[in-house]
């Protein structure tokens, strides 16, 4: 049996949940591979695996995964991951977001989750636009560009999504495109091996809405797209910022230790048992 | 001597909550102060989030995996909470949120009593859903009640309010608490038959089925769509008719296990008062002078607000020709009376809105006026 044949066999549900809500040509199955990809080379049980998401076309992803599912409201999921994590910290909790979703009406979740270090593995897709409602303007869809609600053109400026997980303290933080799927798979497994809040970053493409207002082309033309614009991270370092305008940079962004919510936690615990004679 | 916020920490505590998320609002924080020293002693958890919806998010985040959960905020967090209480009504996922009610709309009067939410906790979140609300209007109350709400939480698988006010908060009244005495806790109904023969939403007789947490074996999915008793999307009018109805079924077939009143000096009462919060301590005590004078005058006291309690209202209704709702809103809860009087008895109103309690000699003054 083929290699991916096995993968779905083990990690799929097959029980009325197919055919998916997705577009035909969309990145997200190429996102859910990676994610797959990364939880078996890992060799998690799939007991421990808890997926969690928002609203949007990602948020429908962890229904189709024989895990600890949980679909959540929009924006939210990260509120839910970290209950999850608290009361069950042995749970190995993935967050699956979309960029409206993430930093739109869940900013503030995602920013205080990085700062918390609290250890979350986090996935955004991040295909500028949103997809599910028709074909909104979101936080990242680029300045200038056509959307459903910004026809004459997007005058505000877009959120850099790993930026601001950098800037707001995540340990981990890395960016890929769907075009690089097996820059995917490693980014997920680092991320997920990680202690502390981490991030992966998927550049993805919504022909159907974003490529089409904006004549982007099919869903494999706006992949060569992704590939034409992306930068490697050690490559980028050494360009000037007036020539990464418009690049995707790719790869590992951060990886750093610090202290990890659970684990401070736990030193509360025993201060506070002390103190109580305990 | 324990505050009202205080007795509520601690009865979530001898409830077996070991979890709590919540911001700082008043007049609720000292139930997050008192927590936030516990929890980690009992090897539980406290965090601080950044708002309320991310506080009932991760409450409801903790439950799910297994914990008892709990969250308290005010007024403008509530309205904040209304979005992922929705959530937990259609996952059916057990929590407790108390709102310590202070004056409203909007910041309102924070340091102040009201009871503008009633309608809130009970129509607040969209949608139409069951609910399970409760009041309290001593510091005892507050501690009984806050078991009563995991409890009903845990049983019927539905969040559970404790709306109480800025007065029973803060209010200082002795409670003992024997530790040894025994008092009942229910802990959720778990799956037993194999995980691949569990089907996480199939209706029961009782309308309540068991609940897997996650991490136990039982992987299934959570959403807050519509969904089949698999726990996956559906959008079948075969399919999301029954569910919708089994979520009001699992509550209404159950009243007599939810709804709790007291009924004091009502047996030959000729007037009844009708109050819950901190309300219902003024009205007992003029119900108490009215009897001095000679005037035959009851208290219902309403425990569980929602579901309202018909039954109640119709057993003063057999001896009472006039009910007084006092309530520091516009008329809430006697809005309800009146639909369950239908025109028997002769209901009346006495409201106030203007961040003071009712007192005993406003009540009274009300009796006689209107007999």
């Amino acid at each position: 049996m083929a290699e991916i044949t096995k993968l779905i066999h083990k990690y799929l549900r097959h029980d009325k949940k197919f055919p998916h809500v997705w577009c035909p040509g969309c990145g997200i199955g190429i996102m859910l591979g990676a994610l797959i990809r990364a939880i078996d080379k890992i060799g998690y049980e799939k007991d421990e695996i808890v997926l969690v998401s928002g609203i949007g076309c990602s948020g429908r992803l962890p229904v189709y995964v024989d895990f600890n599912t949980l679909h959540t409201t929009h924006g939210r999921a990260l509120t839910f991951a970290t209950g999850i994590k608290l009361a069950k910290p042995n749970l190995k909790v993935i967050v699956i977001m979309g960029d409206g979703d993430a930093v739109a009406i869940g900013g503030n979740h995602f920013i205080h989750a990085a700062r918390r270090n609290i250890d979350l593995s986090t996935i955004i897709l991040n295909n500028n636009i949103y997809g599910m409602t028709g074909g909104q303007s979101s936080p990242t869809t680029p300045y200038g560009m056509r959307s459903t609600t910004t026809v004459y053109s997007n005058i505000e400026q877009s959120f850099n999504i790993s930026e601001l997980a950098v800037t707001a303290g995540a340990a981990f933080v890395g960016r890929g495109t769907v075009y690089h799927a097996r820059l995917l798979d490693s980014l997920m497994e680092k991320a997920f091996l990680k202690q502390g809040f981490s991030v992966v970053e998927v550049i993805a493409h919504c022909h159907t809405q974003y490529g089409r207002q904006n004549r982007l082309g099919t869903a494999v033309e706006m992949m060569e797209l992704q590939r034409d614009r992306s930068i490697p991270v050690e490559k980028a370092a050494k360009m000037k910022p007036e020539e990464l305008k418009d690049k995707i940079v790719i790869g590992v962004l951060v990886d750093k230790e610090l202290p990890v919510y659970q684990n401070e936690y736990e030193k509360i615990r025993e201060r506070a048992r002390e103190a109580a004679g305990k | 001597m324990l505050q009202g916020n205080e007795a509520i920490a601690e009865g979530a505590l001898r409830a077996g909550c070991r979890f709590f998320a919540g911001y700082p609002i008043t007049p609720a924080t000292e139930i997050s102060e008192v927590l936030s020293v516990r929890l980690p002693i009992v090897g539980g958890t406290f965090i601080q989030m950044e708002d309320e919806i991310a506080s009932l998010g991760a409450v409801i985040g903790a439950s799910l995996a297994g914990v008892k959960s709990m969250t308290a905020t005010s007024g403008p967090g509530f309205s904040l909470m209304q979005e992922n209480l929705g959530l937990a009504i259609i996952a059916e996922i057990p929590c407790v949120i108390v709102n310590v009610m202070r004056g409203g709309p909007s910041t309102g009067l924070p340091t102040f009593p009201a009871q503008g939410d009633v309608m809130q906790a009970r129509w607040g979140t969209h949608g139409d859903h069951p609910i399970i609300v409760l009041s309290a209007s001593t510091v005892r109350e507050c501690y009984d009640m806050t078991i009563r709400a995991f409890n009903l939480s845990e049983k019927f698988r539905i969040p559970v309010i404790l709306l109480i006010d800025e007065v029973v908060g803060h209010m200082r009244e002795k409670m003992v608490v024997d530790e040894e005495e025994a008092i009942e806790i229910f802990n959720r109904v778990k799956p037993t038959m194999p995980p691949e023969w569990y089907i996480p939403y199939e209706d029961t007789p009782s309308g309540i089925p068991p609940m897997a947490n996650f991490g136990e074996g039982y992987r299934y999915h959570v959403t807050g769509l519509t969904h089949d008793v698999r726990g996956f999307p559906t959008s079948r009018p075969d399919e999301i008719g029954p569910f919708i109805s089994r979520l009001h079924r699992k509550i209404s077939s159950h009243f007599s296990e939810i709804q709790t009143a007291e009924f004091f000096q009502t047996d030959d009462a000729e007037i009844t008062l009708i109050a819950y919060g901190c309300v219902a301590r003024s009205a007992k005590r003029a119900a108490i002078e009215a009897r001095e004078k000679g005037i035959k005058v009851g208290l219902l006291k309403l425990n569980t607000l929602w579901p309202f309690m018909r039954s109640a209202v119709e057993r003063v209704l057999q001896t009472s020709k006039v009910l007084i709702v006092p309530e520091m809103n516009m008329g809430q809860i006697s809005r309800e009376v009146k639909r369950v009087n239908r025109g028997v008895s002769r209901v009346f109103t006495l409201n106030k809105v203007d961040g003071t309690i009712i007192t005993p000699m406003e009540i009274l003054c009300r009796i006689q006026e209107v007999t």
